[in-house]
């Protein structure tokens, strides 16, 4: 930093650059934060008075089946659709990044994370459909039996999975390819003089270089994949199961506040929740830091 | 042959990727009474354009096959328009200005500030959305697009944080012969370094119209009401008027279309920049 913007501070112009910023950080990030916890801590269903009832809902939650349930489908969830994505996306980055700099293709993989989550829900359905689906239409052509993917309480969760992989995917394999980039070229002709083949490349040197970047997008991949509810919300019928079978925890705090009115149980669910993903976070980044890249 | 297995790869992931949006557009051509019939082939037996039709509210829906609710898809585009637009517009040009001061203003508080959004940044958004609505609805502003754009319009942190690391790395230089010249602060940032940062704002324009554009939950809760449905709404609410054995899948993938044509659009003129934007960032999903 040089003289002259060391001077002396710039108080008043800030607050004139930061008045809009404030205002809305203030009113719909500040406010609601403590008033989400004050609610967390009371009995209000929005029609009457909210009573202080302490730590009752957070006594209520570890003794609410569902919340646990929740929480397993959750987890479920999130293994599923990060393992696809991660796993499909890696394999499409590597072929991309050995074969084609086609921008084209890259665009064509990243329209389906363009596409709405209601959208993408609703195609999905339709081509799901136990009956007039193009899916099933699919499989029986191979001679197999129909399915109701979203309807039966095994493959509902799955087909979810598999439905927002479908958007994520491609996205999940730019993120990708743009950190193989950054992977100097000669090092792959280095080892391929001295007699590696495409997998030994890959195993050999873009894996362990990736590391860094492979981290980044698996803490961003988890964290899109712990607020599902778009897909829940529209796809699953009646949502959120077929019996509690995809009642991810976004979806079931959403049901208490508004279809119960339950709204200090699900503050406490809610408050729950960002501790449960700022632990999450905190070891995430502790890994991070820990896993810098062989390249430096 | 490894090449060629790896061309099929990617060409098999492009046709994944791209099929049920054909299949979308198919079955949105199919007149709706055909469709138990012809839900196979590729093309429709008989295309039309009638459920195009039917959810704009320009045919009537009963009479082709649908479920006979009141459907004005040409309102909720509009909506959608209006919610995007404002949010867009006004969000990148508040937490430019945000971002710039966490970047080279100094003043009383600032790391401890910056420290508070960064912070706010690891929330989900559930935490908040909860008492944002009760207090849209205190201010009596459920079913208006005041209410709908409100929590939105004058910042996220992610913005703010993402255009605070382009204005650090600006040339100090720029700025610093600016105001030699005897320019303002406030001038060399409206005059100098916003037309230079066109690049980054435009990017985090895009992201945040493709962000709001596909936002269900929030404009769900708030403005459900007809005037002020936004299209993602609206397609959730025309699934629910549907019925349950028999969905209305032809109106439904009309209205599906229309809510990707506007993503189309963005592919076509912008897809370098898009691509280009996603992968130098790593954007929030």
């Amino acid at each position: 930093m040089t003289a002259t913007t060391r001077n002396r501070g710039d108080g008043r112009l800030a607050l004139v650059f930061l008045a809009p910023a404030l205002v809305g950080f203030g009113v719909f990030y500040l406010y609601p934060a403590a008033r989400g916890a004050w609610f967390s801590m009371t009995d209000w269903n929005m029609l009457s008075e909210p009573g202080f009832v302490g730590l009752d809902n957070y006594e209520r939650l570890v003794a609410d089946p569902l919340f646990w349930n929740a929480l397993k489908v959750t987890g479920a969830y999130v293994l599923m659709s990060v393992a696809v994505q991660m796993g499909v996306g890696l394999l499409l980055a590597a072929v991309l990044h050995r074969l084609t700099r086609s921008l084209l293709i890259r665009t064509l993989l990243v329209v389906p994370w363009l596409v709405p989550g209601v959208t993408t829900a609703l195609l999905w359905m339709w081509l799901l459909d136990a009956n007039l689906g193009f899916v099933n239409h699919l499989l029986v052509g191979m001679g197999q039996p129909n399915q109701g993917f979203l309807t039966s309480p095994d493959l509902a969760l799955p087909s979810v999975s598999l439905i927002n992989s479908w958007s994520g995917t491609g996205y999940t394999a730019l993120l990708l390819y743009a950190g193989m980039l950054l992977i100097p070229r000669q090092i792959y002709e280095a080892s391929a003089i001295d007699g590696a083949g495409e997998l030994r490349l890959f195993f050999g040197v873009t894996l362990p270089l990736l590391r860094p970047i492979l981290a980044f997008v698996l803490v961003v991949s988890l964290i899109s994949a712990v607020q599902l509810f778009d897909t829940v919300a529209v796809a699953t019928n009646p949502a959120g199961g077929p019996v509690n079978a995809t009642r991810v925890i976004y979806f079931y705090i959403y049901q208490r506040a508004f279809t119960n009115f339950q709204m200090g149980y699900a503050s406490a669910m809610a408050l729950t929740l960002v501790l449960i993903l700022g632990v999450l976070t905190f070891i995430q980044m502790r890994l991070l830091r820990a896993s810098t890249s062989d390249l430096s | 042959m490894r090449r060629a297995l790896a061309w099929a790869c990617l060409i098999a992931a492009v046709v994944i990727s791209l099929f049920p949006l054909y299949w979308m557009l198919r079955t949105a051509m199919t007149p709706g009474k055909e469709l138990a019939g012809d839900n196979a082939s590729l093309l429709p037996a008989n295309p039309t354009l009638l459920n195009f039709g039917r959810v704009l509210g320009i045919e009537d829906s009963r009479a082709h096959g649908g479920s006979g609710a009141s459907l004005d898809f040409f309102l909720y585009l509009r909506n959608s328009i209006i919610y995007t637009g404002l949010i867009t517009v006004c969000q990148t040009v508040f937490c430019a200005m945000a971002g710039y001061a966490f970047a080279r203003l100094r003043f009383f508080g600032r790391d401890v500030l910056f420290g508070l959004f960064v912070a706010a940044l690891m929330v989900p958004p559930i935490f908040t959305l909860l008492p944002n609505f009760v207090l849209v609805k205190e201010l009596g502003l459920l079913d208006t697009m005041a209410g709908l754009v409100a929590p939105s319009l004058l910042m996220t942190p992610f913005a703010v944080f993402f255009l605070r690391q382009f204005f650090l790395g600006f040339p100090h230089e720029v700025e610093q012969a600016a105001l030699i010249d005897g320019a303002s602060k406030w001038t060399i940032f409206w005059r100098v370094v916003l037309p230079m940062t066109k690049g980054p704002l435009f990017t985090l324009a895009l992201t945040t119209a493709v962000w709001t554009w596909n936002d269900y939950l929030w404009p769900l809760l708030v403005a459900p009401g007809e005037e002020t449905r936004v299209l993602t709404a609206a397609l959730g609410i025309f699934l629910k008027q549907s019925p349950n054995t028999h969905p209305d899948w032809t109106g439904l993938m009309a209205g599906s279309v229309l809510s990707v044509i506007p993503v189309l659009l963005l592919v076509i003129f912008f897809g370098r920049r898009l691509v280009d934007s996603i992968q130098f960032s790593g954007m929030k999903g």
